[in-house]
């Protein structure tokens, strides 16, 4: 088991956002988290990445206890956050922001981690001095990914990569998240597209309110009923 | 001409002295977006500190290195105590503002405490003698003044423009949160900021100390207003832009002082606040914040 989140709570002030949440994740998978607006999904990735403290309840990745590990430590343990919103460093370059998704790597300068993300992304290779402030909402969206797997990280986990984008351009994202997938990165990925985020994954967690109200094998949650009536709309 | 070209090197002198200061402004503004109005009174310990240490027959250099050590570890302790635990308890803005105004105080008076309210006579430590330049009779102790800051500022935004550590400054300064996944430790990187514009503010002081052969507590509430009106003049944040702000508030009053009267000299600087407050808040090199799509 690569990460196990066991009885895990979390407020903001007053607010309970985070109820009891179990969640594992095994080696190799992609496992989806999906849920509507609120319902705690990026809480739970920022508690996992020590953005947001837990209250209670244990995050253990590789058998080891990471719960409440400031934020800064955690990319070097090999967990790295596509954040929701990209949040890129609009003032710096692409080659700036990418080569700071190596920062915890050390001093050593590695091309690797370029030429791989060069090759899941070209258009980052064409727009590598190109202050990353302007460049559009899909192409922030491939360097916030980019940037993210700069750490070679053995799970990464992404928050909303489909958002506000057009649906070529959603599907391309899909598209490359199995293809990361692929090359042994293990993924949590969350989304409101759940359609999609069902079809590329192994396994996922329907969230509400704050709670793990389902899980399951993504297959059979695509055929639920309860599913397709509360999150996939009119499915064909 | 000559008396102009005597107040055009003399602007240019004391305005790179304000750029120092005004960098330590820009660099705390840059990371926490706060306006850290006990910079003057760090600038003044510095002073103080250089001071202190001549006296002891540190010689100048020795003595000045030791002041910039002692100011910058001031700086990090302000924080540290009083800064830090206001973020941590997420409060309003407004409350780590007025908590400098309060540090101010308390370092100007611990200065009164120590060194007495009085002025005091600083060795004229970096004097070569005066020299003629084309008939024109020039005080060495400036160039050293302009020497030794441009010296430092291009140093700073060496460090911040071409290495790790101050890439991790820049990117801090424009998303924290960010730059906390990056494995950036921010709270070091506002030490490291602290400690940046601490030391530098303690060389600009120990330089006028020695520029004007005078120490008091109450140094730096003048010149700390003047790096202000400098650093927003350039750009509240921008490196380059408080260089800049700096260099044209010295040499402005400077001028001003010859053609409008010594008198105006000080209000100079208030003039181009408040000129740019209206006409370009974001100041010279200021950006308007990148909206994200
Ligand atoms: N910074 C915050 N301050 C206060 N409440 C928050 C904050 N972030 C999220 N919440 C609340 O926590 C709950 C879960 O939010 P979130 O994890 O962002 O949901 P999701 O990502 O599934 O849309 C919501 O009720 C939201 O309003
Ligand atoms: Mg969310």
């Amino acid at each position: 088991m690569l990460l196990k989140i066991t009885g895990l709570n979390a407020f903001y002030d007053n607010v309970h956002a985070l109820k009891n949440i179990d969640l594992t994740i095994e080696k190799g998978e992609i496992v989806s988290l999906i849920g509507s607006n609120g319902a705690g999904k990026t809480s739970t990735l920022s508690c996992i990445t020590g953005l947001v403290a837990a209250r209670s309840g244990r995050i253990v990745y590789k058998d080891r206890d990471i719960t409440n590990f400031p934020a800064h430590k955690i990319v070097g343990l090999g967990i790295s956050l596509s954040p929701e919103g990209r949040e890129v460093f609009p003032g710096l370059t692409v080659e700036e922001n990418l080569r700071l998704g190596m920062y915890a790597k050390g001093g050593r300068k590695e091309s690797a981690p370029y030429a791989r993300v060069y090759e899941l992304f070209p258009r980052l290779k064409e727009r590598n001095q190109q202050i990353a402030g302007t460049l559009s909402g899909g192409e922030q969206q491939m360097l916030a990914i980019a940037r993210a797997l700069m750490s070679e990280p053995e799970l990464l986990l992404l928050d909303e990569p489909s958002l506000g984008l057009a649906p070529n351009l959603v599907l391309l994202i899909f598209e490359l998240i199995k293809e990361i997938s692929k090359q042994g990165v293990t993924i949590l990925l969350v989304e409101q597209n759940a359609n999609m985020a069902l079809l590329v994954s192994n396994r996922a967690y329907v969230l509400e309110t704050g709670r793990v109200a389902l899980s399951g094998e993504s297959g059979s949650l695509l055929n639920d009923e309860n599913i397709k009536k509360a999150y996939l709309g009119n499915v064909s | 001409m000559a008396i102009f070209i005597q107040q055009l090197c003399n602007g240019l002198a004391l305005g790179l002295v304000y750029a120092l200061v005004a960098v330590g402004y820009s660099l705390v503004f840059g990371i926490l977006r706060l306006i850290n109005f006990s910079h003057g009174a760090v600038y003044a310990f510095g002073a103080h500190a250089a001071f202190f240490f001549v006296g002891l027959n540190f010689g100048p250099v020795p003595a000045i290195i030791a002041a910039l050590v002692i100011t910058g570890l001031l700086g990090v302790v302000i924080d540290k105590t009083a800064l830090a635990p206001l973020r941590k308890k997420r409060s309003v803005p407004i409350a780590a503002l007025v908590t400098t105004l309060g540090i101010s105080n308390i370092i100007q008076n611990l200065l009164v405490v120590k060194f007495g309210s009085q002025r005091k006579p600083f060795p004229d430590f970096f004097n070569l003698g005066a020299f003629t330049l084309g008939g024109i009779q020039f005080s060495s102790r400036q160039f050293v003044m302009f020497g030794v800051s441009l010296v430092l500022l291009l140093l700073l935004l060496l460090v911040v423009n071409k290495t790790k550590i101050g890439l991790a400054m820049r990117a801090t300064a424009q998303n924290a949160k960010a730059a906390s996944l990056m494995g950036i430790n921010v709270n070091s990187i506002i030490t490291l900021t602290f400690l940046m514009g601490g030391a530098s503010a303690a060389i600009a002081g120990g330089m006028v100390g020695g520029y004007y052969q005078v120490v008091y507590p109450g140094m730096g509430f003048m010149i700390g207003l003047k790096a202000f009106a400098a650093s927003v003049l350039g750009g509240i944040g921008s490196l380059p832009g408080a260089l800049v702000g700096g260099l044209l508030v010295g040499v402005i009053e400077s001028i001003a002082a010859l053609y409008i009267g010594s008198n105006y000299r000080d209000s100079m600087a208030f003039i181009i606040l408040i000129v740019v407050l209206i006409v370009r808040p974001a100041g010279l090199f200021g950006k308007n914040e990148v909206v994200k799509v």
